[in-house]
């Protein structure tokens, strides 16, 4: 195995596109994820996530664009990608018949290890994410949350150096999140590995070094979610009426302040916006059916990129 | 090349482990020939006499390896059936992001589906002197090896399929609908010879009407008179080669190109 070409990028992917028959699902997606990052790719369902983690997990050809993985072609150098990469998938591919042990064997063989290295491999990981009492147990045996920890334990096992995640903490509760979490972040301390991920919960994006966010196929931003979140003008209230364009207007000519229109309520977002709470309540508090006022979050900052709610876009593919 | 030899096994292995683990799918897979054999066989014993039958023998006999060949049938159907969503939500997600290619892939599920069906082939050949016949030790050696070629070309036909259909349902539709024909038209169920004559052509055309020849021919290796063979077992054996081969290969080209998405 030729070792990791130094100097390059976890992944660097340039133009890359994507097309289902007629239907768009990513175009011109360009990104560099650098060594022992943390990186997240948040987007509502059909935003392009499903599809570009198909593209970096080697599943889906690469039709347009390019994309190198620690420097090596996604399209031409495929085995070297693979064994460099450890995927968890969003629904599981462990053989519920199996047992824990032998799910990782089995892993282990389809990337060469055997004998005694997958003994000492297999010993260690199921040690590390305290499943060494359950090697014998079928995987149907085990809960939901215990099944994901195999998943890791199996995707961590020939050593990637980049684990891929799609959507991790679906259906896991919030305790087996966290730890689930606690747990990557380990991974990227003391080991150097490169996480990437896909997510439309904000939780998890605020947890990322860095974040994209993927908007009808188009990556429409990038960067720590906290200088994101400044990039939103101040707070951000949300006004909720009867007619919101008739409401609408009269903000504008009244205080001289543009809004957006968002799933049917009016968005301001302003510096120090607390004393036009006020203001607004006093000249329009009849029409008014709620305000809520609050510090941006990812996603306001969503809304702010993209006029869109980030739930009400539900496409219904992916 | 090792590489490829732990690959493809443990692909094999781990068919066969979660089948024994499946009781019912041993049981049902061995059940439905039988109840076809018993009732079918035994009830146009009496009456059924079609033209064209080896002589000294009676319809459950004639019947009988046709219902081996159904049984081989069943068992690729169900066994390859999994892959249509194993490779998008399941187990094979996993195999297709791994260092492995997409020919070692099939040719794992191939010798995994084609153990089991052996599996149940070996139980039911050990009820082969409930239909008066008597196998020596090397009829039952060679007619297992019939079966196991029978069994590697429809397991390939069924993965050609699987890996190209997107729903369960269409590919047990798909399967039932061009491997039962397949099947009839094959000489299992009534000999050739009677038959009309467009019928015998089509018999002639399909490849598993020479591994049922075949089959049959190892079947009665001692009385070669009651197999009905219609030619030698050599050509029939070539033939059901050359089939299997031809199948395999076709699963190969399909899965390389199958969508995953």
């Amino acid at each position: 195995m030729d070792a990791i070409r130094a100097g390059t990028d976890a992944i660097d992917a340039r133009a890359l596109g994507f097309r289902y028959g007629d239907r768009e699902a990513l175009s011109d997606v360009t990104f560099s994820i650098a060594r022992g990052e943390i990186f997240g790719f948040l987007g509502p369902n059909g935003g392009g996530k499903t599809t570009l983690f198909k593209l970096l997990s080697t599943l889906a050809p690469i039709q347009s664009g390019s994309a190198r993985l620690f420097g090596h072609d996604l399209e031409g150098e495929t085995g070297a990608v693979r064994r460099r990469l450890g995927v968890v998938f969003q629904h599981p591919s462990l053989d519920g018949k199996l047992t824990v042990g032998e799910n990782l064997a089995a892993h282990g063989h389809l990337y060469g290890i055997s004998g005694k290295r997958l003994r000492e491999r297999s010993a260690a990981m199921l040690e590390r994410l305290g499943l060494s009492a359950r090697e014998r147990d079928r995987v149907e045996t085990l809960s939901g949350g215990l099944q994901r920890r195999v998943e890791l334990a199996k995707a961590l096992l020939h050593e990637p150096a980049l684990m891929l995640l799609d959507e991790p903490s679906t259906g896991l509760d919030p305790a087996a999140r966290r730890e689930f979490w606690n747990y990557l972040e380990h991974l990227r301390e003391h080991e150097g590995v490169t996480i990437v991920l896909t997510t439309h919960y904000m939780e998890e994006a605020e947890r990322c070094d860095r974040i994209g966010i993927l908007h009808q196929g188009k990556l429409v931003a990038i960067a720590p979610p906290g200088e994101l979140k400044s990039e939103v003008g101040g707070d951000v209230i949300v006004i909720r009426t009867e007619e919101p364009e008739i409401l609408q207007r009269k903000i504008l000519a009244r205080f001289k302040l543009k809004s957006q229109l968002v799933d049917g309520a009016i968005r301001i977002e302003k510096l120090r916006a607390h004393e036009l709470v006020r203001d607004l309540i006093d000249a329009f508090g009849e029409e008014i059916e709620s305000v809520s006022f609050g510090k941006p979050t990812l996603e306001d900052v969503f809304v702010h990129l993209t006029g869109h709610q980030f739930f009400a876009d539900i496409a219904p593919t992916e | 090349m090792r590489e490829i030899f732990l690959q493809a096994q443990t692909l094999w292995y781990r068919e066969v482990v979660r089948f024994i683990r499946q009781p019912i799918r041993v049981v049902s897979a061995i059940a439905t020939p039988l109840v076809f054999w018993l009732l079918l066989g035994a009830g146009l014993q009496a009456s059924f006499k079609p033209s064209g039958m080896p002589p000294g023998i009676g319809y459950v006999q004639y019947f009988y390896p046709g219902v081996i060949v159904l049984m081989l049938l069943f068992t690729a159907i169900f066994a390859t059936a999994s892959t249509v969503d194993d490779r998008r939500q399941g187990f094979l997600q996993g195999v297709l992001v791994a260092p492995i290619s997409r020919a070692t892939i099939v040719l794992g599920q191939a010798l995994g589906c084609t153990t089991l069906s052996l599996m149940q082939g070996a139980i039911f050949l050990a009820m082969a002197p409930m239909a008066g016949i008597h196998l020596s030790l090397e009829a039952i050696i060679v007619s297992l090896a019939m079966m196991g070629l029978i069994a590697f070309a429809m397991t390939s036909i069924g993965l050609a399929m699987a890996w190209r259909t997107e729903s369960t349902q269409g590919f047990h539709a798909f399967m039932n609908m061009l491997l039962l024909p397949l099947w009839m038209l094959s000489g299992s169920v009534f000999p050739v010879a009677g038959a009309p004559g467009w019928f015998q052509w089509t018999t002639r055309l399909n490849p598993l009407t020479y591994a049922v020849d075949a089959l049959r021919q190892g079947l009665y290796l001692a009385e070669p008179a009651s197999s009905g063979a219609t030619m030698p077992m050599g050509s029939s054996v070539m033939i059901a080669i050359a089939f299997a081969a031809f199948a395999f290969i076709l699963a190969t080209r399909v899965a390389r190109t199958a969508s995953t998405i």
